[in-house]
């Protein structure tokens, strides 16, 4: 066995009972990324020097009998937590020379933990999309391949570079976040677990804002245990962000082994969309299935607003993205362009720095909350999300947890669904109303396609009831005995 | 009189109504915890989170949100319990999140009325649509350098207060009037230290004119009138220009127009035309802000007396004339002294002494009602020295200024100078004695029907006497033996 | 709805975003054909219903008046693209 074949868990069972070091796990994984990482993309920065620095530093509290469960784990952190002294770009040219002087609030929860830092994970510009193929710093590769074949395939997004980091094994764990479905819908892009906690739960303290109401991180890894351990370090209350959530953090490992039994779980009606891919339907009911096996109760339900989510997300989210990167004006920090006037330096400055698809974000979004437009397109949107919410509060009166697919298809082609920005939308269909409402959403890899590429489910839970999703998606995990690998990997 | 201007075309009515910005008191600013202090080397109460850095987020300060709810109450205005931030987006190169986090749509105070006095005792009340907590933007300094302009953003995320007056000014004098009253409310309140200078204080004036019993017309905005005198001629010069718009053919445009002091004039501000869309719409790094009722309660529990009540406790109190005491309860410190003195005493001689000699003497020697010329406790030993007889009148003006210069207490200086009022009759009358033989001759005038000569006789007899001769008892001693 | 050239520009200036002319046809199709989507929340009847605005459901937590943060002035300008001593700089503004 390779020492890349550890999980998180794996490896700390290896660290504590010093059969490996944290030095000798984070040289081979510096290893990998160098010799990976120019072929997927996978990283924007990788820090080596670091990373072995803060391994000897594990190793010395792994000897003192201090260690954490992720105490020398490596790690890729996306590009959107802000991370001291080392340069954080958001994926974005805007931000190529910016080096913050400050920490997130969960990497520095996850650097307490002891967990080491290889580098910043590649993502789409700014969060925005759902294949990373808007990173300013190039796209991300999946280290799945359809079979038999070799055309380079997308690793979701927006959180791509963490995904493929994770699959690809040149890191043990990823941080991402989710807006819409960016841990998501990439984990399942991958055959990776990843779960989006509820909105509140990790705090948004240095992680560059897309749409604030609807941003939060969360951990991928390779299974639901090692996502457990991870968001136990990750999650907590935080001062310094007024929408953090003021309650105690469970231990989500405890929360794996409660089984399904007696628990009931809800099948939305409106998630069974015309034109879905008959396999994701089909792996649908084999989810259905698994959990009825092992003692759950299934329950028709409906969430009838379902089919507004990706036009309320596609309001709300690019008029708070329109608000919140107006600070990237090239006065403060990142990169400047120089103009005849003030004005002329702004605009300037935001048409070099902001690649194609955050510029269309910013114009819709300044657009929808524009005079006379206002009531139209924004209010309308929050009114549709407050019903959106609705559903979710109806149905959680009747079900302790929902399973619905994770995304419409599995990997696609770089370069296909680029026909309009519509259509690449609709990837994120069945993943933006659980974000819409704020509640906890799991994507657990559940199978693979004809074509031999990963599928996933995912799990949504009640506000803060991580625990049943994580109970329900290891349940899922352990039916489905994922155990496919992709083709590009750290062996 | 209602105040007008004579156009070519008749007469014209001014209408106006204030947004007065004002800094709130506090240790930090509104959404950090950098220092709100003034001033400071360049950038140096800074944090991340007023510099708008990636990932940064704002964290509301308790203290404003009571300061803004203290000067609700001050204003006597509703309270509103619910209350939210909007995000006002605009660039500018000291905004450093590009936008200003404010409350738009729901204010934290919602209706309440101020009273203003004007120059010929009218009362009028003054209208008060709302008050907001919304943050200061940082400053831009355009003559530190040839090519380029410099920001500082200490004073980003200061917390402000704007409080928006209904259109129910009339004239200059109302508007100068109205702005000095808040100004007096809210360093009553301890809310906001009414420095103009400093711009801790500072009015956009709305202005529009009309001809009686119109509807409004337009009106233009005026930035940033940092004090009382340019707020009164910013008014008046801008409803004269608009009249001369409006008596050309010409219309009036609804625009920002900036304040010249050095010129007297304002000019339109043609830079701030394009970003008059402010895309409002509810801060989403925070939640709306709830306040319990009890808690506005306590605060309302321990505001302390404002101007108009104090003005007339003062007149009943104390039996001072209305016009009197509003000059004593101009600021809190000046009432405080008033009462200081007044307390158990005669508070119609207190007042005339402060007003009269005591003023005179701050103006004079260049202090201040904090640091005063006299110390409350000794004007007032003083009025008992008058009370008790002890000098007289005219003697205490000598000891005052004595007390001015020497800032000896009033007993050692009558002590001292031995200027303790006679009232001995054995004395009194020996000099009266003295003096109606020394005039003979008044003596036969007055007795011939001169009567007016009385007064000379108790003045020389007074003068005898170096002034300590107790008046009353003189005037009775030289009656009895002019028979 | 449908954006004309002339509100591609007009919120192009809004943004600060530079905008080239042969850009505006481009941008004008890709968010006409964004707003053509969202447009299907017409149909929902809305009545009665309140906006919801954030992802929290709790009331604003308050934090007490302390000077802690700020006297960081290095930092603060650590990254500006330009700064004169103590201050950031930028084109010089006219008003």
């Amino acid at each position: 066995m390779s020492i890349f074949d550890l999980t998180i868990a794996g490896a700390a069972k290896e660290l504590a009972a010093r059969k490996v070091s944290a030095v000798e796990l984070v040289t081979a994984y510096n290893g990998a990324v160098e010799a990976l990482n120019p072929r997927l993309n996978a990283y924007i920065t990788v820090t080596p020097e670091l990373a072995l620095a803060q391994a000897k530093q594990a190793d010395a509290r792994i000897a003192a009998g201090n260690a954490t469960p992720l105490t020398g784990i490596p790690l890729a952190m996306k590009d959107l937590f802000c991370t001291e002294g080392v340069r954080t770009t958001a994926a974005s040219k805007i931000l190529e020379p910016f080096v913050p002087q400050y920490e997130s609030t969960v990497s520095a929860q996850l650097k307490a933990a002891g967990a080491v830092m290889l580098g910043k994970a590649n993502l789409d510009e700014f969060a925005m999309g759902s294949s990373n193929i808007t990173s300013g710093y190039g796209p991300v590769e999946n280290p799945w391949k359809r079979a038999g074949a070799d055309a380079k395939l997308v690793p979701g997004g927006s959180s791509g570079g963490s995904a493929a980091a994770v699959a690809a094994r040149i890191a043990l764990g990823a941080t991402g976040t989710d807006t819409g479905g960016s841990i998501r819908q990439p984990a399942a892009f991958t055959g990776l677990a990843g779960i989006k906690p509820t909105y509140g739960r990790c705090s948004r303290y240095g992680i560059i804002a897309f749409a604030s109401s609807l941003d939060q991180a969360g951990p991928m890894a390779r299974n639901v245990e090692d996502c457990a351990l991870m968001l136990n370090a990750m999650a907590g209350f935080d001062v310094k962000d007024s929408t953090s959530a003021e309650r105690a953090v469970p231990d989500f490992c405890a929360a794996l082994n409660r089984g399904v039994k007696g628990l009931r779980i809800g099948i939305p009606a409106e998630y069974r969309m015309d034109g879905t891919n008959p396999e994701i339907v089909a792996l649908w009911e084999k989810g259905i299935s698994w959990l009825r096996a092992q003692g759950a109760e299934i329950v028709d339900i409906s969430l009838p607003h379902t089919k507004y989510g990706l036009a309320v997300y596609y309001i709300v989210a690019p008029a708070e993205a329109s608000s919140n990167l107006a600070r990237y004006d090239g006065v403060r920090f990142g990169a400047r362009v120089d103009g005849v006037d003030l004005i002329d330096m702004y605009e300037r400055t935001r048409a070099a720095g902001f690649g194609a698809e955050v510029k269309r974000r910013i114009m819709i979004g300044t657009y929808v909350l524009s005079h006379g437009y206002y009531d139209a397109y924004y209010l309308k949107a929050q009114k549709v999300r407050n019903l959106m919410l609705r559903d979710f509060t109806q149905a959680f009166a009747k079900v302790d947890a929902i399973l619905t697919p994770t995304a419409p298809s599995a990997a696609f082609g770089l370069g296909e669904k680029m026909d309009d920005p519509v259509t690449m939308y609709l990837n994120d269909v069945f993943t933006v109303p659980a974000s819409l409402a704020g509640v906890p959403a799991m994507s657990v890899p559940a199978g693979l396609s004809a074509e031999g590429l990963p599928l996933g489910l995912q799990i949504i839970g009640r506000h803060f009831d991580e625990e049943t999703v994580f109970a329900v998606s290891a349940a899922i995990e352990k039916a489905a005995g994922f155990t496919a690998l992709p083709e590009v990997r750290a062996k | 009189m209602a105040y007008t201007l004579e156009g070519r075309t008749g007469t014209w009515e001014v209408v106006c109504g204030l947004e007065i910005h004002a800094q709130v008191i506090s240790e930090s600013k509104l959404f950090s915890g950098a220092s709100a202090t003034y001033g400071g080397a360049p950038n140096a109460h800074v944090s991340f989170v007023d510099a708008g850095f990636p990932g940064m987020l704002p964290v509301i300060n308790k203290e404003c949100v009571a300061q803004a709810v203290r000067t609700g109450l001050g204003l006597k205005a509703q309270i509103n319990l619910f209350s939210r931030f909007d995000r006002k987006n605009y660039f500018y190169a000291d905004l450093p999140n590009g936008y200003q986090i404010s409350q738009f749509a729901h204010p934290i105070v919602g209706t309440g009325q101020v009273e203003i006095e004007l120059q010929d005792g009218t009362i009028k009340h003054i209208g008060i649509t709302r008050l907001h907590l919304e943050q200061d933007a940082g400053k831009s300094m355009h003559d530190q350098h040839a090519s380029k302009s410099v920001i500082d953003l200490n004073r980003a995320g200061v917390a402000l207060m704007e409080i928006v007056s209904e259109p129910d000014i009339r004239s200059p004098e109302e508007a100068g009037a109205y702005l000095r009253k808040i100004r007096q409310i809210v360093r009553y309140l301890g809310t906001c230290d009414g420095n103009m200078e400093e711009g801790s204080m500072r009015a956009d004036v709305n202005v529009s004119v009309r001809k009686a019993g119109e509807e409004f017309r337009t009106r233009c905005e005026i930035k940033n009138v940092n004090s009382v005198r340019f707020v009164m001629h910013a008014v008046e010069t801008e409803a004269i220009r608009q009249i001369e718009v409006w008596e050309s053919g010409g219309e009036v445009v609804q625009e920002t127009r900036l304040y010249d002091p050095s010129k007297g004039e304002t000019r339109s501000m043609r830079s701030k035309e394009d970003a008059h869309d402010y895309r409002y719409f509810p801060e989403p790094d925070l939640l709306p802000l709830v306040l319990e009722q009890e808690w506005v309660d306590a605060l309302a529990a321990k505001l302390p007396e404002l101007p108009d009540e104090k003005r007339r406790r003062f007149c009943e109190q104390y039996g001072i004339p209305f016009y009197d005491a509003g000059v004593l309860v101009a600021d809190q410190a000046t009432a405080d002294f008033y009462e200081t003195v007044a307390k158990g005493r005669d508070g119609k001689l207190a007042a005339n002494w402060i007003s009269g000699d005591f003023f005179a003497a701050m103006n004079r020697t260049g202090k201040s009602i904090e640091n005063p010329p006299v110390s409350a406790a000794d004007l007032g030993a003083l009025l008992d020295l008058i009370a008790d007889k002890t000098i007289n009148g005219r003697i205490a003006k000598d000891v005052f200024e004595e007390m001015v210069e020497t800032g000896k207490a009033p007993g050692a200086i009558v002590e001292e100078k031995g200027l303790r009022q006679v009232t001995d009759t054995g004395a009194i009358d020996a000099a009266v004695t003295k003096v109606l033989a020394d005039n003979a001759d008044k003596v036969a005038e007055y007795k011939s029907g001169k009567d007016k000569l009385f007064g000379f006789f108790v003045g020389q007899v007074m003068k005898a006497m170096q002034g300590k001769g107790n008046p009353a008892l003189v005037n009775e001693a030289v009656k009895k033996q002019l028979g | 709805m449908s954006l004309d050239a002339a509100t591609v520009r007009r919120i192009a200036k809004l943004a600060r975003i530079r905008v080239e002319d042969e850009e505006v046809q481009t941008l004008q199709g890709e968010l006409n054909a964004i707003l053509g989507y969202v447009e299907q929340l017409g149909e929902v009847n809305v009545d009665g219903v309140e906006p919801l605005s954030g992802g929290a459901q709790m009331a604003l937590r308050q934090r007490e008046d302390v000077v802690n943060d700020g006297g960081i002035a290095g930092k603060i300008l650590a990254n500006a693209p330009d700064r004169e001593l103590n201050f950031f700089a930028v084109p010089k503004v006219v008003e």
